[in-house]
């Protein structure tokens, strides 16, 4: 894909006190704010990189289904989906603004009456595998599901083997 | 005892192993997450203007016969402000470019217009990052590239280089 050459982002840093035409060095080199801007810069190391929106969250971000059973079939994919933004967590767990966004979007189609399953493919077709944390056996995971058996026969051929030589001549244990 | 090496063979997997995961530890893995929604048609959608005097942003206006570039920016992200010289460039090369706000209050966008300049044609505002979801994209700024037909054809991540200019305008010239 042609995108990956094109490609060279920086990462979207916490977010600096917006609203005035002032930038971030001209505050924390001014002496009055210096307090201010030394905790800014603290923060900035103190949480995670992804910036920071002044838009109220989503409806579904934070607010349960009122039924109670979409509720559950909700949260159950929010626990399988992954975050984008801080990787490693699900989007159930995270509080990044587009983990919000994802939840409000699967809760608003689950109320839709969207399946599950439903909701995973669309997602899976726009970031593929990745997104989900219960990825479908394929090239990719193979080794991950095989490689137990595989070293189970691997194990069970070499003690074979020994056993094999044991029964036959005894001068090799000499 | 000729398969003496044998014994080893358990070593050697081991080695390989560890000498795997030492080399994730040291080099991290790939974390930009690109999307699979290329080669597709633009997702229906209707958003309306993210500032006023700067129409909003319909889907169907992607398919008009003009190749174009569809950037999902912010007006709170940082990265963004360093991209707006290159989509000045890109305009003036005659590159049309339409915008996607992401999360941004209308105040907001305008004060990040007129204080980095205006290259986009519509901009619509996506509160909710709806769009952004269905395109598959997961941060700002990205840009999809987009042919006559309104189909995404390439997603660049991250902020557009002085350098990527002249690739970008040769591409979108080639779709035409």
């Amino acid at each position: 894909m042609g995108g990956r050459t094109l490609t060279a982002r920086i990462p979207a840093k916490a977010g600096t006190q917006s609203g005035t035409k002032r930038r971030w060095f001209n505050v924390a080199l001014d002496p009055r704010f210096r307090g201010g801007a030394l905790l800014c810069l603290a923060l900035l190391f103190a949480i995670p990189s992804f910036a920071q929106d002044r838009l109220p969250p989503a409806p579904y971000a934070y607010q349960q289904l009122n039924d109670p059973a979409k509720e559950a079939r909700a949260k159950a994919l929010m626990e399988e989906l992954r975050c984008l933004v801080c990787q490693g967590q699900s989007i159930a767990d995270s509080d990044a603004p587009l983990a919000g966004d994802m939840r409000h979007e699967v809760r608003s189609k689950i109320a839709a009456g969207e399946s599950p399953d439903e909701i995973k493919t669309w997602l899976v077709a726009r970031y593929g595998n990745w997104v989900t944390y219960d990825p479908p056996f394929d090239a990719a995971t193979a080794l991950l599901w095989l490689g137990p058996l595989l070293f189970l026969a691997i194990g069970g051929w070499l003690a074979f083997g020994r056993f094999r030589r044991g029964e036959g001549d005894v001068e090799d244990k000499a | 005892m000729k398969n003496r090496w044998v014994l080893f063979v358990p070593l050697a997997i081991m080695g390989l192993l560890f000498g795997a995961f030492i080399y994730r530890l040291v080099t991290p893995a790939e974390t930009l997450i690109q999307s699979q929604w290329i080669d597709k048609p633009m997702p229906l959608f209707d958003l309306p203007p993210a500032t006023a005097g700067v129409p909003g942003l319909k889907s169907s206006q992607l398919a008009d016969g003009r190749p174009r570039l569809v950037n999902v920016f912010a007006s709170w992200c940082i990265p963004c402000r360093a991209e707006a010289p290159q989509l000045e460039a890109l305009k003036a090369a005659g590159v049309p470019i339409d915008g996607i706000a992401i999360r941004d209050r209308p105040e907001d966008v305008a004060q990040f217009l007129s204080e980095y300049g205006n290259p986009f044609d519509r901009i619509g505002a996506d509160m909710q990052s709806s769009v952004q979801i269905a395109l598959g994209s997961s941060g700002v700024p990205e840009t999809f590239l987009i042919d006559g037909k309104g189909i995404i054809r390439e997603q660049i991540q991250g902020v557009i280089l002085a350098e990527q200019v002249p690739e970008i305008v040769a591409k979108i010239e080639a779709m035409k």
